[in-house]
């Protein structure tokens, strides 16, 4: 199941970068996808290692991610090594000076066949708005 | 009636031995991680939707090494609160992380069990127990057992053990922290109205069983519903499961501490947490 959500923020793609790339400030506007660590010795870059929680319905979904890549200050994507497969893309595309696209995209696949693709349906419009929100709280962070 | 007693202690003892003889041990090899995988986005279905489930302050369980989780048991033997959990831990830490949940021998060896033992679920013994956390798993107690389950609804914000210190022992013993665990909602998911123990007693269910209930209760299907053997559908009573501080019993208490006294204390904060949460809900079953 693929969720992505996207939003503008008037802000150069650098300053929208700062805060995306770096798993120690997800706090400040993630909702519902927590980076509870860092596994490696570099918190961002290509292979660093992050703990993460997904939090939906009655579970948190707890796994180690991987950054595969890594390309300030436009792409950073990372794949799940354990737990539940997930994957997930920031893009960040500057179409006009000062004006930013932001891209999210989770990607995640519930196991257990008939039961997992319904849980992934069902859980979908819960990780969507919670994408909706967390982009709203980047906007007003990076423009205020 | 002294005839009909022993009559009724003869055949029970009898078919204990041949159900024993003829079930499977529920050890700990018998949990299946794939199994668990596979089925995890069912049981995550039922506790989203149909108990609006929240797990909270997982990360208060250590991450690594062995822990006993003392939980309060609700909700009869369908024990929402059990399923909950195993969800909540498994997601949380991963179905690699061995986690087993004891059960009493009865529900172990039931027909149609083989899903509980793969999720991790064995018979209540020492040997499992110790075997468990030896082996450097997380292991669920629920001290309470029967006692506490079928407790009747209008307790359903008590905990209450029984007076079961087996739990200290066992921490002790194994050097292991406890993280008690407070579960609020599952005694909602039926109209619990006696814990039955006179039957239990006058069917010296408690000599041939180990039971020390016979729950009556209002639930569906059923109507009046005695002993729930026969489970029931429980009612989509909203359940919310907290994990607490943990606690290292030696660190606090010392190397030979009074039983009766962590027992108090144990019980007093996860009171103060079931209290608390008590104090958000407010209606029965909506939460």
């Amino acid at each position: 199941m693929r969720v992505e959500q996207k939003t503008v923020v008037l802000a150069p793609r650098e300053r929208v970068w700062e805060l995306v790339s770096d798993p120690r400030r997800y706090a400040e506007f993630m909702e519902g996808l927590a980076v509870a660590d860092v596994l490696s010795e570099s918190a961002t870059g290509p292979g660093a290692r992050w703990a993460v929680r997904l939090v939906v319905g009655a579970a948190a979904l707890g796994g180690t991610v991987e950054v595969v890549e890594h390309e300030p200050p436009g792409d950073l994507a990372w794949n799940a090594v354990t737990g539940i497969s997930l994957r997930g893309r920031w893009r960040l595309r500057e179409r006009t000076p000062g004006r930013t696209e932001v891209v999210f995209r989770l990607a995640y696949q519930a196991p257990g066949g008939l039961g997992g693709l319904l849980a992934d349906r069902v859980a979908a419009p819960v990780v969507r708005r919670r994408m909706r929100h967390s982009l709203r709280t980047l906007k007003t962070l990076v423009e205020t | 009636m002294g005839l009909l007693t022993s009559l009724t202690s003869t055949a029970g003892s009898w078919v204990s031995q041949q159900v024993s003889s003829r079930v499977p041990l529920g050890d700990l090899d018998e949990r299946d991680p794939d199994y668990i995988r596979d089925r995890l986005p069912l049981v995550w279905l039922l506790a989203s939707l149909w108990f609006r489930a929240e797990a909270r302050h997982l990360e208060r369980i250590p991450a690594t090494g062995p822990v006993l989780l003392v939980g309060n048991h609700s909700g009869g033997n369908m024990t929402p609160d059990t399923l909950v959990l195993t969800l909540a831990f498994t997601s949380y830490f991963g179905v690699e992380r061995r986690f087993y949940q004891l059960a009493h021998n009865l529900v172990v060896q039931a027909p149609g069990a083989g899903m509980l033992r793969k999720f991790g679920t064995v018979a209540a013994s020492h040997e499992n127990a110790h075997k468990a956390l030896a082996t450097g798993a997380a292991l669920l107690v629920y001290p309470g057992g029967d006692h506490e389950v079928f407790r009747p609804s209008w307790q359903r914000h008590v905990v209450d053990f029984g007076g079961r210190k087996g739990f200290l022992r066992l921490a002790l013993q194994e050097g292991v922290p406890i993280v008690p665990v407070v579960g609020i909602g599952g005694q909602e998911t039926a109209l619990f109205l006696s814990r039955g123990e006179w039957l239990v007693k006058l069917l010296r269910l408690d000599k041939t069983f180990r039971l020390k209930a016979l729950s009556v209760s209002l639930a569906l299907p059923w109507g009046v519903n005695i002993g729930d053997f026969g489970l029931h559908v429980p009612l989509p009573a909203k359940l919310v499961v907290e994990a607490l501080d943990p606690i290292d019993l030696r660190e606090r208490y010392g190397d030979d501490p009074d039983l009766d006294v962590v027992y108090d204390d144990v019980i007093a904060t996860m009171q103060a947490a079931m209290d608390r949460l008590a104090a958000e809900r407010r209606f029965p079953v909506l939460g």
